[in-house]
């Protein structure tokens, strides 16, 4: 048909104009039939008399400026239960007048989550963003920081052994040999440490007052739940996920038994299992604080269920790229690595970050055991006998902090698929 | 030009298979497989499929594993030690009938990732080889694409530059061909000639019987995990021996 019409004489016509423009939409989309038509406005009188009723209460007749609970009654939302309160919502009973430290650890690790978004952060400067961001979050929550000489000594063998590992084929020579010292300096010390010839000692960074871990509320316990929760569950679950695939049966055996176990019970017996259950088997005398036996709760549990994501993507592998990196020569680490896992978890980034989501709420299960996370910390609002009464408020509140914290979390997975697969497709 | 004029009884043996048999489950795959390659050799494995063909191939870099038998690759007899398979996994290139490209690395990526992590090589280098071997396959315009923005017949050759890109000294190449479109096939045989003109050693399970009679220096033919017949391909096409030879290549010449 092209051959036979020059293609000069075929002039691009303009679409229909009942197909453009608002009128031409809403006819094709809204009333495209007599059943559509009365569906589009029963549904439109629904939403604006809902809406009409939300907006009388929550703006309208709502009252922003009461002082104390009784003025309130009788008209819209009290809003000013959450401008007396938003305080102790926020930072539950953290010294009142140190509220500065929980606000800014806050902004540090909104600060760190975000850089860390940033796919160009992902190499060692995410080391150092974490590195510095988790030490001012603990420092302001704490006041004061002890780091003892044999977690300094570790640290510096770790490094060393990371760096030989890692950059072994790049390394210059003088670059290798500080590999060489820190694993030196840092396996010497240890074991000179252990005999107890190096004395306990440790670095004390103390500016400001001790404020213990029991006293925390609010946000900064909820994202500090979260953020390291996560944080460490993902790695943990790469593990196990690549464990229950692995052909040693031990192995296999092990991180099958361990998500099986966790994902069989409810987070909230681990909690308590942590909380109550723990202490009992430790030797007199020992005791973990109650909010790092939660974390590492959080951890456990969410590791169970990111494993089964992600043994999701690696089982969406064809086995072509198995076998691909296995005829190059490649090894286990490095098929892993550079091969299995950019691909798998690009597959899995939906429902990981539906796991991810997940947590973050599920971090509130906490007030079980006692721990201030931001919705308990809400919920103690209500107790004042001053301002009873106004649970729909708080809540609302609550849920609209959630619901921010989450829709970026949701939108960042869209922003990382598009950026992920940039070039990859078609 | 055919290879039969080439002297190969002074080349020095690079793999032997004595007495290989395989098995999956009750399935007899391959049966009492003996076969010595010589350095510079072009072998062409045909057979219907289910024959075992391309299990023989995937049996000499341990991809599949053997149950009976020795195979010997350049010296190093095969055994489930990791450090003789990665060593000979290092020697011997591989090409795959899909491609197997990594479709989160871009093409430059794909060829330099094994000479970096493998062979240790400085970035530079390996990129400068790899330009040179995609030049060579004629695509070094597609270095910074990713693998899904190429054609089929374009992903085979940046596999076949991939695998050379290891210098290896055996290339094995499973059914290369079989998944492309046929205007494409061409474009593929083309780099696989040259490739054995410059003196590769090359197992290659194909039907191609025109890459067969322009390079192969032996037709093995394969049928129900046996070695059947063997023999230079003038004489394989012209007077195949076995009667299941004859119905296998009446088949396959008739179709094309």
């Amino acid at each position: 048909m092209t051959d036979a019409m020059p293609a000069g004489d075929r002039k691009p016509l303009a679409p229909p104009v009942e197909d453009t423009g608002m009128i031409g939409w809403a006819r094709k989309n809204l009333f495209s039939s007599w059943g559509n038509g009365i569906t589009t406005i029963v549904l439109i009188v629904a939403v604006v008399w809902v809406l009409n009723g939300f907006l009388e209460w929550a703006l309208f007749t709502a009252n922003f400026t009461a002082s104390t609970g009784s003025e309130c009654r009788g008209g819209g939302a009290c809003w000013a239960l959450i401008r007396e309160k938003f305080r102790y919502i926020f930072f539950g009973s953290f010294p009142y007048e140190q509220h500065w430290r929980p606000l800014f650890a806050v902004i540090a690790m909104l600060a760190m989550l975000v850089l860390s978004a940033d796919r160009r952060m992902w190499n060692w400067r995410l080391l150092v963003i974490w590195g510095i961001g988790s030490f001012v979050t603990f420092l302001l929550m704490f006041g004061q920081i002890h780091i003892p000489l044999s977690l300094i000594l570790f640290v510096a063998l770790v490094c060393g052994g990371a760096g030989l590992a890692l950059r072994s084929a790049l390394a210059t020579p003088s670059e290798r040999m500080a590999y060489y010292a820190l694993i030196g300096i840092g396996a010497v010390g240890l074991v000179l440490r252990i005999l107890g010839v190096l004395p306990k000692w440790s670095i004390g960074i103390a500016p400001l007052s001790y404020v213990e871990t029991s006293l925390w509320g609010g946000l900064p316990v909820t994202l500090i739940l979260a953020t390291y929760g996560l944080a460490f569950a993902f790695p943990y679950g790469v593990l196990l996920a690549l464990g229950r695939r692995s052909n040693l049966p031990l192995i296999k055996g092990l991180c099958v038994g361990f998500i099986e176990l966790i994902r069989g019970v409810p987070l909230i017996s681990l909690l308590i299992m942590a909380s109550v259950m723990l202490p009992l088997f430790l030797p007199s005398g020992t005791t973990i604080d109650k909010f790092l036996r939660a974390q590492v709760a959080v951890i456990l549990f969410a590791g169970a269920y990111i494993a089964e994501v992600i043994r999701g993507g690696l089982q969406s592998l064809p086995k072509g790229q198995f076998e691909a990196a296995d005829a190059m020569g490649l090894n286990y680490p490095q098929k892993t690595l550079l091969i299995i896992l950019p691909q798998a978890l690009r597959v899995v980034i939906p429902p990981l970050i539906n796991t991810f989501i997940g947590f973050f709420k599920d971090t509130s299960l906490v007030l079980i055991i006692g721990i201030f996370d931001f919705l308990n910390t809400a919920n103690q609002a209500l107790v004042d006998p001053n301002w009873a009464g106004f649970p729909g408020e708080v809540y609302l509140f609550a849920a609209f902090v959630y619901f921010i914290f989450c829709y970026s979390m949701s939108r960042y997975s869209k922003y990382l698929e598009v950026e992920l697969n940039k070039g990859t497709r078609r | 030009m055919a290879a039969t004029a080439r002297d190969l009884s002074k080349a020095e043996s690079v793999i032997q298979l004595k007495g290989v048999n395989k098995w999956y489950g009750q399935f007899h795959v391959l049966s009492d497989i003996n076969l010595d390659v010589k350095e510079g050799e072009k072998i062409v494995i045909c057979g219907p499929s289910g024959s075992g063909k391309s299990t023989l191939i995937r049996c000499i870099n341990r991809l599949e594993e053997h149950q009976r038998g020795d195979i010997v690759v350049h010296g190093v007899t095969l055994s489930n030690d990791v450090k003789n398979i990665e060593a000979i996994r290092r020697e011997v290139g591989m090409v795959f009938q899909s491609f197997n490209l990594f479709p989160h690395l871009t093409i430059l990526d794909n060829l330099t990732l094994a000479p970096i992590w493998v062979k240790k090589m400085p970035k530079k280098e390996a990129e400068e080889i790899a330009m040179s071997l995609l030049t060579r396959v004629r695509i070094p315009e597609q270095a910074l694409k990713y693998p899904g923005q190429l054609s089929g017949g374009q992903q085979q050759r940046v596999a076949i530059a991939r695998a050379l890109c290891m210098r290896p000294k055996i290339m094995l190449f499973d059914e290369p061909t079989s998944a492309l479109d046929p205007e494409m096939v061409k474009e593929v045989l083309d780099v696989m000639i040259e490739l054995a003109r410059e003196g590769m050693t090359m197992l290659c399970v194909t039907h191609e019987m025109g890459f067969a009679r322009a390079v192969a220096d032996r037709v093995i033919f394969m049928d129900r995990g046996e070695i059947v017949e063997q023999n230079e391909p003038e004489e394989f096409f012209a007077n195949p021996k076995n009667e299941r030879t004859k119905l296998f290549l009446g088949q396959i010449l008739h179709n094309h």
